[in-house]
C-alpha cells in the first residue's frame, strides 16, 4: 500500500529530477558564454588563457600576477609548440570567434598578417598601452600598432639579436680556440666564417661545420636586409620582391657556395634529426637569436652542458624573431587580459623573462639593467649573454616582413635543403626558389 | 532532437502493429486511439470523423497496416540518416558551396568565383604532384599489404599451437596511436642514428636520407601504413576463411589440389567478396593519408613533405591550402575533387577485384 503510493511520487521525482537536469544544462550552456571560460563564476574569479608557442619563461611572473590580483588565475597553453602549428591554431580561433584565450603571443614573421586583422584585438590603448611607449625600442613599440597606426594591438616581449653557438669540444678536437673571445676574432665575417668552416672539415672531426642551411642564410638574409633595403621578400607595400630584392640573392648565393664546399650538415630545421644533432653534437656552430639559445638547452640536455658557448655573430647586427603580447577581442576579461600584458612586458618582466629563458628584452630600460648586462649563462659556460647580445641590440635594423613571409621563406629555404640533399642542381636552384616563391604568395 | 524523435516512432508504431494484428476484433475507440497516435498530421484530422461505413474503416486500417511495414524499418534506421545528414551530408554541401567563392578565412567577403578554384587546380602542377604521391603511396601500401595479409590469414588458419596469441597479436600494431607509430618509424628511418640506414650499412649501403627521394619517403610511410593495417585485413580474412566449408578442401585435395593449388582456387575465390571490401576500404584511407606523412616530415613546414614535396599527399595540400595559405575556396575544391577520385578509384577497384577470380 505504501509501496504503491510511493511509486507515483518518486516517478515524478525523477521526472521533476531530469527537467531541472535538462533546465541546468540549458542554463549552464548558455551560461559559458557570458562567463569565463573555465572556473569563472563564483565572485569575480577571473581565468586568463594566455597562448604561446616556444618557451617564454613567464611562470614566476604569474605567480607574482596572481598574487598581487587574488581574483586572478592564469593558465598558459601551448608552451613548447613551435610556430608552424601554432600559427594556423590561432588563425582559425580567431576566425571562429572562441579558443584563442584572453593573451596570445604574435611573433614577428606572422605579426603584419594579424596586423591587418585588427579588428581581432583589443585596442590596448583603451588600457593604457600607449603610456608604455617609453618602455620599448621605437621600432618594437610602432611594430605592435594595426596598419593604420591608429590602434596598439600589441605590446613588445622579445628582439632576437644575433649571436653564434659553437661546441667547445668540437672545436677542441679541430685545434681551434676555445675561448669566446678568440673564437668570435675568428670570424669578423662571413667569408672569414667560410674560411675557419674549410679549417674545420679538414680536421675531419666526424661533425659538420654549421647545421643548416635555412638557418645559416636566414641570418645572413635579415643582416643584409636590415642595412638594405629594410624588407626581405615583400617590400612595404608587400609585393612579392624576390627575385628584385639583392639582399635576398646575395645571401642565397652566399649558401649555394657554402653547401658547396660541404659545410651544412643538410638538416631541416625544428626537425626530429636536426633535434637530435643538438645532442649528438653533430655539426660545429648554429646561427643563434637569443632565444635559441633556451632551445638548444632544451634539445641538447643536460648530459651536454658546458659543452655549447655562444659568442657574438659574423657579420653586423640582424634581427630574427621577437614578439609581442596582445589581448583578441573574443576574450571575456579585456581589462585583466590587457594589465596582465602591460605587466609581462614591462621592463620588469622582460628582464625575469630574459634571466629563465634569455629572451632579449626589447625594452631599452631592461637592456640597460645591471641585471640583465651582468646575467650569465651557466649552461653555456657561463657566457655574458646580456652582454652579447645586449650590445647593438638597440641600434638594430628591422627588417619588414608580408603577409605571405612564412609561406615564402618556407618555399625558398626548402629549395637550399633540397641542394643538400643532391636532389637539385645548385645551378637550377634559384629559379625554382622564385618559382616556388611566387606560387607560395599567390 | 535526432534521439527523440526514433525513439516517439519506435514506440508508435511497435504499439500500432501489435493492436492490429494481434486483436482483429477490436472496439472503435482503440482504433481511433492506434490510428491517432501512429500517423502524424494527415491522419490526425480525419480521426475525429463520424464513423463511416465498416468497409471504409477496414481499409483504412489495412492502409495503415501496410504503411507500417513499409514505413517503419525506415524510421528504424533513421538515426542513422539524421546523424549522416548533419555531419556528413552538411559539411559535404557545405564544402562544395565554399569551394565556389573566393573564400578567405581572414577576411568577411566571400565574393562568389564559380568553377575558379576547379579550373585553378587543372592547371596546379603542386596538385598533380600530390595526387602522383597519394596514389604511389597508395599502390605501396595497397598491395603488398593485402597481399601479406591473406598469407597470414591463410597461416593463422591453420592448427597452430598458441593460435589466439597469434591471431591477437597480428591487430595488436591497430591498438596502436598513429601518432607513436610515425615518431618511431621516424626514428628508424633517420638519416644518421635510424636502425633502417644501419641496417644497410652493414651490407654497404647508404646512408640513405630517406626524406629525400620520392621513392624513399614513398616506401618509408607506406611501410607505416603496412604495419598498422596488414594485420586488421588478415583478421577479417581469416574470419571469411573460417566460413569456407571444409569439405571444399577436402575435395579439392581428393582431386590432387596441393595447398598452393588449394589456396589460389578455392580460397581467393572463396574470399572475393571480403577482398573487394578490404581493397575498397583500403581506398578509402589510402587516398586520405595524412598524419603519416606528415609527422615523417618533421619540422618546419612539415605539410609540404619533403624540400620538393616529395611525399605530400593531396590531404596534405587540402590543409595546406586551409589552414597555412587560409585560402579555404581552394581547399575546397581540393577536397570535392579529392572526394571524387576516392569514388572512381573505388569503383575502378571494385571492377576490378571482381573480375580478378575469373567467373561468378
Amino acid at each position: 500500500m505504501i509501496r504503491a503510493q510511493r511509486r507515483p511520487r518518486s516517478r515524478r521525482t525523477v521526472a521533476l529530477g531530469l527537467g531541472l537536469t535538462a533546465v541546468l544544462v540549458a542554463v549552464t550552456g548558455c551560461g559559458d558564454d557570458d562567463d569565463a571560460p573555465a572556473g569563472g563564476g563564483d565572485g569575480g574569479q577571473v581565468t586568463l588563457t594566455v597562448n604561446v608557442f616556444g618557451n617564454f619563461g613567464y611562470e614566476d611572473l604569474y605567480k607574482e600576477f596572481q598574487a598581487s590580483h587574488p581574483n586572478v588565475k592564469i593558465v598558459e597553453r601551448g608552451t613548447g609548440s613551435d610556430l608552424s602549428n601554432y600559427t594556423p591554431a590561432l588563425t582559425r580561433n580567431l576566425a571562429a570567434g572562441s579558443g584563442a584565450g584572453d593573451v596570445v603571443a604574435l611573433e614577428e614573421g606572422i605579426m603584419i598578417q594579424f596586423k591587418e586583422q585588427a579588428q581581432n584585438f583589443v585596442d590596448l590603448g583603451e588600457y593604457g598601452g600607449n603610456d608604455d611607449r617609453g618602455n620599448f625600442l621605437p621600432w618594437k613599440f610602432e611594430g605592435g600598432q594595426a596598419s593604420d597606426g591608429k590602434k596598439l594591438i600589441g605590446l613588445g616581449t622579445d628582439v632576437g639579436s644575433m649571436g653564434m653557438c659553437y661546441r667547445r669540444d668540437l672545436f677542441q678536437k679541430a685545434g681551434l680556440p676555445v675561448d669566446r673571445e678568440a673564437v668570435a676574432a675568428l670570424w669578423p665575417d662571413w667569408t672569414a666564417y667560410v674560411n675557419v668552416g674549410n679549417q674545420f672539415k679538414a680536421k675531419n672531426t666526424g661533425a659538420k661545420w654549421f647545421d643548416a642551411a635555412s638557418n645559416t642564410y636566414n641570418t645572413i638574409l635579415v643582416q643584409t636586409a636590415g642595412k638594405s633595403p629594410g624588407y626581405t621578400y615583400f617590400d612595404r607595400d608587400n609585393n612579392l620582391v624576390v627575385d628584385s630584392n639583392p639582399a635576398i640573392k646575395q645571401a642565397y648565393d652566399q649558401m649555394l657556395s657554402m653547401i658547396g664546399q660541404g659545410l651544412s650538415a643538410g638538416y631541416k630545421s625544428f626537425s626530429d634529426q636536426w633535434n637530435a644533432g643538438f645532442k649528438q653534437g653533430t655539426f660545429a656552430t648554429i646561427a643563434c637569436p637569443a632565444w635559441m639559445l633556451g632551445y638548444i638547452q632544451g634539445q641538447a640536455g643536460e648530459a651536454n652542458k658546458g659543452k655549447w658557448d655562444v659568442t657574438s655573430a659574423p657579420g653586423e647586427g640582424g634581427n630574427w624573431g621577437g614578439s609581442w603580447l596582445a589581448v583578441p577581442r573574443q576574450s571575456k576579461h579585456p581589462k585583466e587580459a590587457a594589465e596582465l600584458v602591460r605587466f609581462l612586458t614591462s621592463p620588469k618582466g622582460q628582464i625575469a623573462a630574459f634571466k629563465k629563458v634569455n629572451n632579449l628584452p626589447s625594452s631599452p630600460v631592461a637592456l640597460d639593467d645591471p641585471a640583465t648586462k651582468a646575467f650569465k649563462n651557466p649552461y653555456f659556460n657561463d657566457a655574458p649573454v646580456g652582454e652579447i647580445f645586449g650590445t647593438g641590440a638597440k641600434e638594430l635594423q628591422p627588417v619588414y616582413f608580408g603577409p605571405r613571409n612564412q609561406a615564402v621563406r618556407d618555399a625558398v629555404e626548402n629549395t637550399l635543403l633540397a641542394v643538400q640533399q643532391g636532389k637539385l642542381k645548385p645551378e637550377e636552384a634559384w629559379a625554382r626558389a622564385v618559382r616556388d616563391a611566387q606560387q607560395a604568395a599567390r | 532532437m535526432s534521439v527523440a524523435a526514433p525513439c516517439t516512432a519506435t514506440g508508435t508504431t511497435a504499439t500500432g502493429k501489435h493492436r492490429s494484428r494481434v486483436r482483429p476484433g477490436h472496439t472503435r475507440r482503440e482504433d481511433t486511439v492506434s490510428t491517432d497516435v501512429t500517423t502524424a498530421g494527415p491522419a490526425r484530422s480525419t480521426a475525429p470523423a463520424p464513423p463511416v461505413g465498416e468497409t471504409r474503416r477496414q481499409r483504412r486500417r489495412h492502409l495503415l497496416a501496410r504503411a507500417d511495414t513499409k514505413l517503419s524499418p525506415y524510421l528504424y534506421i533513421a538515426p542513422f540518416f539524421v546523424l549522416f545528414a548533419i555531419f556528413g551530408l552538411y559539411p559535404l554541401v557545405y564544402t562544395a558551396w565554399v569551394s565556389l567563392h573566393d573564400w578567405e578565412l581572414a577576411s568577411d567577403e566571400h565574393p562568389w568565383a564559380g568553377l575558379e578554384n576547379y579550373s585553378r587546380l587543372v592547371t596546379d602542377p603542386v596538385f598533380w604532384n600530390a595526387l602522383w604521391n597519394t596514389v604511389g603511396i597508395f599502390l605501396l601500401s595497397t598491395v603488398p599489404q593485402l597481399t601479406l595479409a591473406l598469407f597470414i590469414a591463410s597461416l593463422l588458419n591453420r592448427k597452430l599451437r598458441g593460435r589466439a596469441f597469434f591471431r591477437l597479436s597480428v591487430i595488436l600494431p591497430m591498438a596502436t596511436s598513429v601518432a607513436a607509430v610515425s615518431i618511431v618509424f621516424s626514428q628508424l628511418f633517420s638519416r644518421d642514428f635510424g636502425m633502417v640506414n644501419w641496417l644497410l650499412g652493414g651490407v654497404g649501403v647508404g646512408p640513405i636520407e630517406w626524406q629525400a627521394s620520392k621513392w624513399s619517403s614513398w616506401s618509408a610511410v607506406a611501410t607505416m601504413v603496412n604495419w598498422r593495417w596488414t594485420g586488421y585485413n588478415a583478421l577479417i580474412y581469416l574470419a571469411a576463411m573460417q566460413a569456407i566449408p571444409r569439405d571444399l578442401y577436402e575435395a579439392a585435395a581428393i582431386d590432387g589440389a596441393g595447398a598452393w593449388k588449394q589456396f589460389t582456387k578455392v580460397t581467393v575465390p572463396l574470399l572475393r567478396p571480403t577482398i573487394v571490401f578490404t581493397v575498397i576500404i583500403s581506398t578509402i584511407g589510402g587516398f586520405q593519408l595524412f598524419t603519416e606523412p606528415l609527422l615523417f616530415n618533421s619540422g618546419s613546414s612539415n605539410y609540404q613533405g619533403g624540400s620538393l614535396r616529395q611525399s605530400q599527399t593531396v590531404a596534405m595540400y587540402v590543409w595546406e591550402n586551409a589552414f597555412v595559405k587560409f585560402d579555404f575556396g581552394y581547399a575546397s575544391a581540393v577536397a570535392w575533387v579529392l572526394f571524387l577520385i576516392i569514388l572512381v578509384a573505388a569503383a575502378v577497384n571494385f571492377v576490378a577485384v571482381r573480375r580478378l577470380g575469373g567467373r561468378d
